[in-house]
C-alpha cells in the first residue's frame, strides 16, 4: 500500500489552493469524491463481514458472558468467578496451556529441522519431498483425526501392534489421562509440523547465499552459520509463525473433539471443547461464552506481537 | 592479525578441506534419513486409513494378523458408502456450501483488496490492519455468539447458516493476501491505464485480475480448503443429518457404537478428504504460495 502516483495527484487536487484554476479543481474534486465513493462501495461487503460477523459477535460474547444461564439477568463477572473456583476448570486452563505450548514447541522444532534437511538436499528432489511432507496439512483435520482414532483403538491399535513387535507392552492411548494428553499433542504436531516446515523453508530460501559463502571463507562451523546467520535472518518469520500457531493451537477444537471428546474424565478438554460442552451441549450459552473468552488474553498478546512483526517485515521488504 | 596467527590458521583450514567432502556426504545422508523417517510418520495415518478401507471386516477383526497388511483387498466399503444416500447428501451439502462460500469470498476480497491497495481513502490503513486482526480471531471464540445470531435469523440446521458464517474464516485471509498481490503490481501499469482513459472497473477486470491471477488462484484454493474442512461451525449449528456437510456428517453419523463400521468410516473419510488433496496435488505451487503469502507478503 505504498502511495501511488495518481493518488497523490488526486489528493493534492482535493485541497484547492489554486483558486484560479477552479474549473479543473472542481472536476478533480468530483473525481476524487467519486473515487472514494467507489472505494467505499467496494470495501462495504468486507466491512459488513468484519463488523457484522466478527466484531459484533465478539462484543456480544463479552456481554453474553455477564448474563445468567437463562439470559434474564446480568450477573456481572459471576460466570468467570464460578469457573475459576471450580477445580475442573482450573485443570482445563492448565491443560490448554500445556497442550498449546508443548505442541507449538514441538511443531516449531520439527518444522525447523525438516526445513533444514529439505534445504540441504539437491534442489531437484526438494519439490517431491515437500509435496509429500505437506500431506498431513492438506487433509481436513477432523477426518485425519478419525484415522488416528482408529490407530489408537484400545483393542485393534495398529500403533500398539508395532510397539509389540519391538517387544514393548501396549499403551492405553486414549484410556489414561497422560497418554490421552500425549496422543492429542501427537496428532496436533503431526498435523501442524508441515506448516512450520513450509514456512521455514520459504524463509531459508530467502537468506542470501553470499552470507554463507562469506562465513565459510571465515571458517565458520555449521553451528556458527546457524547461530549467527540463519537464526537472525529468520527471527521475524519464526516469531510470526510461532505466535500464529500459538493462537490456532490454543483455539484448537477438532482434534480433541474427535479423538477424546474431552475424556478420560475431562482431562483433555481445551477451552474450545469445554466451551462447546458447556455452551451448546449443556445449553448454558453465557458460561460457554465466558469459557471461550478465557482465550482472549493470550490471543490479544500474540496478535499484538504478530502485527508488530508483520509491519516490521513489510517495512524491511519495502 | 599477526603473521604467526595466520600461519597457524592456514594448515588447519587446508586440513579441513579434505574432510569437507566427507562431511557434506554425511550431512546429505542425515538429510535423507530425516526426510524418509518424517515421510513414513507423516504418511502413515492416511495410508493406514486406505489399508483399513479396503480390508474385509473379518480380516480387520482378526487380531493375530498384521494390521498394516491387506490380504484380500475389497471395495465393499466404498460401494456401501457410495450407495448410502445420507453420505451422498453430506457430499452434496459440502459442495454447495463450499462453492457458494468460495464465490462470495472471492468477490468480497478481490473488490476490497483492490480498493485497499490502490485507492487510499479515509481509514483504509486502519481497515487493512483490521482485516489482519480479524484473521487472527479463531472460530472457537465466535461460535457461541454466532450460534445466537444464526439462531435469531432462523438459520440453525440449515446449510445457508453455514454459508453466512464461513466468510469469517475465509474473507480476512484472502483479502490480506490479495492486498499483498495487488500491491506488488507496478504503479506504472495503472497510470498507463488511467491515461488511456480506463475506468476503475476496467482497471480491475483488465489489469489487476489477469496480472494477479496466481494470487487469485492461491486465495481461491485457500477459501476452498478452509470451507471444505470447516468443523466448529457445522458441529455447533447443525444437528439434522440432511443438512450436514461432510466433516461433521462423517464424525457424527457414521461413527456409531458398532465396532466394524471402521471400513466404511475410513472409506468415507478418504473420499471426503479427496477434493482438497486433488486440488493440492494439481495446484501445489499455488497452494504453497498462498500458505506462505500471509507472512512473507504483506
Amino acid at each position: 500500500m505504498a502511495p501511488d502516483g495518481t493518488a497523490r495527484v488526486l489528493e493534492a487536487g482535493t485541497v484547492p489552493r489554486a483558486t484560479g484554476r477552479s474549473v479543473r479543481v472542481s472536476s478533480l474534486r468530483r473525481l476524487a469524491r467519486r473515487r472514494s465513493t467507489i472505494a467505499f462501495v467496494m470495501t462495504l461487503p468486507l466491512i459488513l463481514v468484519i463488523a457484522g460477523l466478527v466484531a459484533w459477535p465478539a462484543a456480544w460474547a463479552i456481554y453474553l458472558s455477564t448474563l445468567n444461564r437463562r439470559m434474564t439477568a446480568n450477573i456481572g463477572l459471576d460466570n468467570y468467578l464460578i469457573l475459576l473456583e471450580s477445580e475442573s476448570f482450573r485443570m482445563i486452563i492448565w491443560q490448554s496451556c500445556f497442550f498449546a505450548i508443548t505442541a507449538v514447541l514441538l511443531k516449531a522444532l520439527i518444522g525447523f529441522w525438516l526445513a533444514h534437511m529439505l534445504h540441504h538436499i539437491p534442489t531437484r528432489g526438494q519439490r517431491k519431498w515437500r509435496g509429500m511432507l505437506l500431506i498431513p496439512w492438506v487433509i481436513p483435520p477432523a477426518l485425519s483425526t478419525l484415522g488416528w482414532w482408529w490407530m489408537f483403538d484400545p483393542s485393534y491399535s495398529s500403533i500398539n501392534w508395532l510397539i509389540n513387535v519391538f517387544g514393548f507392552p501396549s499403551i492405553p492411548w486414549l484410556g489414561t489421562p497422560w497418554w490421552a494428553r500425549i496422543a492429542v499433542i501427537m496428532v496436533n504436531v503431526w498435523y501442524g509440523a508441515p506448516f512450520f516446515m513450509i514456512m521455514y523453508l520459504a524463509a531459508l530460501k530467502s537468506v542470501p547465499e553470499q552470507l554463507y559463502e562469506a562465513a565459510a571463507i571465515d571458517g565458520a562451523t555449521s553451528w556458527q552459520k546457524l547461530r549467527f546467520i540463519t537464526l537472525p535472518m529468520m527471527r521475524n518469520i519464526i516469531s510470526i509463525t510461532v505466535l500464529f500457531s500459538l493462537i490456532v493451537t490454543f483455539a484448537n477444537y477438532d482434534i480433541v473433539r474427535v479423538l477424546t471428546n474431552g475424556g478420560p474424565r475431562d482431562t483433555t478438554h481445551l477451552f474450545a471443547t469445554y466451551a462447546f460442552q458447556v455452551g451448546i451441549l449443556s445449553g448454558n450459552l453465557p458460561r460457554g461464552a465466558a469459557v471461550s473468552l478465557f482465550m482472549l488474553p493470550i490471543l490479544a498478546v500474540a496478535a499484538f506481537f504478530i502485527l508488530r512483526g508483520v509491519t516490521r517485515r513489510v517495512k524491511e521488504v519495502g | 592479525m599477526t603473521a604467526a596467527a595466520a600461519t597457524r590458521d592456514f594448515p588447519r583450514f587446508y586440513g579441513k578441506v579434505g574432510s569437507l567432502h566427507r562431511e557434506r556426504l554425511w550431512a546429505l545422508r542425515l538429510s535423507y534419513a530425516s526426510l524418509i523417517l518424517a515421510a513414513i510418520i507423516f504418511l502413515a495415518p492416511p495410508v493406514y486409513m486406505l489399508i483399513t478401507s479396503i480390508k474385509t471386516n473379518a480380516e480387520m477383526a482378526n487380531q493375530s494378523l498384521n494390521p498394516w497388511l491387506v490380504r484380500n483387498p475389497t471395495l465393499e466399503h466404498y460401494m456401501a458408502i457410495l450407495g448410502n444416500p445420507v453420505f451422498l447428501t453430506f457430499f452434496k451439502n459440502s459442495i454447495i456450501v463450499t462453492l457458494v462460500v468460495v464465490a462470495i469470498t472471492m468477490v468480497i476480497s478481490v473488490l476490497a483488496a483492490f480498493a485497499l491497495s490502490r485507492m487510499r481513502f479515509w481509514g483504509s490503513q486502519v481497515l487493512a490492519t483490521g482485516v489482519f486482526l480479524t484473521y487472527l480471531v479463531p472460530d472457537t471464540l465466535l461460535f457461541i455468539p454466532l450460534y445466537q445470531i444464526v439462531g435469531g435469523l432462523g438459520l440453525l440446521n440449515s446449510i445457508w447458516g453455514l454459508v453466512l458464517v464461513y466468510p469469517t474464516l475465509t474473507v480476512p485471509f484472502c483479502t490480506w493476501i490479495m492486498i499483498g498481490y495487488f500491491a506488488s503490481i507496478p504503479k506504472e501499469l495503472d497510470e498507463a491505464a488511467l491515461i488511456d482513459g480506463a475506468t476503475w472497473p476496467q482497471m480491475l477486470l483488465k489489469i489487476f485480475i489477469p496480472v494477479a491471477l496466481p494470487g487469485i488462484i492461491a486465495a481461491t484454493i485457500f477459501a476452498f480448503t478452509v470451507s471444505w474442512a470447516a468443523f466448529v461451525y457445522p458441529t455447533a449449528f447443525i444437528t439434522r443429518p440432511e443438512e450436514m456437510p461432510l466433516t461433521i456428517g462423517i464424525v457424527s453419523q457414521l461413527v456409531r457404537g458398532d465396532t466394524f463400521a471402521w471400513g466404511q468410516i475410513m472409506a468415507g473419510a478418504l473420499l471426503a478428504a479427496l477434493p482438497p488433496v486433488v486440488v493440492y496435488v494439481f495446484l501445489m505451487d499455488y497452494y504453497i504460495a498462498g500458505l506462505t503469502a500471509g507472512a512473507t507478503k504483506g
